[in-house]
């Protein structure tokens, strides 16, 4: 039962990453619609970083997490290496939970 | 000249871009390993998911209704959470090529690898930093979950290292040029606004194909550019 279930989750993932991909391929889609589809991926994107950053499950996330990432953004904002981005929002959060900020 | 040194410095920033990402799947596929013995599941549990289902959140998502004995729970979960992979797979198209390299390349995409795949304008680029990304992100998560597997809870709790803030940032780092286009920029904040209202009330997944309902914001655009 535990394999069948990782199988479903796993061909049904799999599915749905190769569907999108074929069915760009068999759709004409006009230029307008075209340039939607980036947008579309950046406002999941965008979402994904949002929530991930804010909500800890249907409640807040509290401080550290989301003092790390605006310090992240800034950073990326003013054009850092995306390398120092990313140990600068870690940093941030897990020195401010060392500091029995959570 | 300038175009020559781009070409020159873009691999050796995009490793380096890479090792950065993959350190912190490293530490958070590690926690996923030891989470999944943790519940006491088989050993088996975890190197299964992070190989055939390869996509974090659905595996964290997952372990736990496996583990509470709830698998059709699991699957419909983890299948929710992973169907913006769909509006994804439209987005890049066959960017990984195609024929078998279709067949595989689309197993290993994930939020990050689109985001660093959109980032890059020129094809040639993005086919490389798709399968770049791609092979290191599933090297980096599969050797994680060996060594939360053997380490147990020895690899600690990777919030402690501030890994869940490094991930948000990381995707807002690399969606952020595109963000200087104005239409793009209202979508994706409103989309965002959306999803964390609706997080409270609805189930994992649901609240971020919800920022679709961004892209309704163009409606508006369009009439202020015919007028």
């Amino acid at each position: 039962m535990l394999l069948a279930a990782i199988l479903v989750l796993g061909v049904g993932t799999y599915t749905m990453r190769l569907g999108g991909v074929l069915l760009r391929e068999r759709l004409t889609l006009s230029p307008g619609l075209q340039r939607l589809l980036p947008m579309a991926a950046a406002a999941l994107l965008a979402a994904l970083a949002g929530t991930a950053t804010l909500m800890a499950g249907s409640g807040f996330a509290g401080v550290a997490r989301p003092a790390g990432v605006a310090v992240g953004a800034l950073l990326a904002w003013r054009r850092a290496p995306f390398v120092v981005v990313v140990v600068a929002a870690a940093g941030v959060a897990a020195l401010l939970r060392l500091a029995g900020v959570d | 000249m300038r175009t020559i040194q781009r070409t020159q410095t873009f691999d050796r920033a995009q490793v380096r871009d890479a090792v950065a990402i993959a350190a912190a799947m490293v530490a958070v596929g590690a926690s996923f390993g030891a989470i999944a013995i943790a519940y006491g599941l088989p050993t088996w549990v975890p190197f299964a998911m992070s190989t055939i289902v390869f996509a974090g959140g659905a595996q964290f998502l997952a372990i736990g209704l496996l583990a509470a004995g709830n698998p059709i729970a699991a699957v419909f979960a983890g299948l929710l959470l992973n169907a913006r992979h769909v509006p994804f797979g439209l987005a890049i198209g066959s960017t990984m090529g195609t024929g078998w390299r279709r067949l595989v390349g689309t197993h290993v995409m994930t939020d990050e690898v689109v985001a660093f795949t959109l980032a890059e304008d020129d094809p040639a680029r993005r086919r490389r930093t798709y399968w770049l990304m791609g092979i290191t992100l599933f090297t980096s998560w599969n050797v994680g979950t060996l060594l939360g597997v053997l380490l147990g809870s020895a690899v600690g709790d990777y919030e402690a290292l501030g890994l869940d803030a490094a991930f948000p940032a990381a995707l807002i780092a690399l969606i952020l040029p595109s963000l200087r286009d104005r239409p793009t920029r209202i979508v994706a904040l409103t989309g965002t606004a959306v999803a964390v209202i609706a997080t409270p009330f609805l189930p994992a997944g649901l609240p971020v194909l919800c920022a679709l309902l961004g892209l309704l914001t163009l409606i508006r655009f369009g009439r202020r550019r015919e007028a």
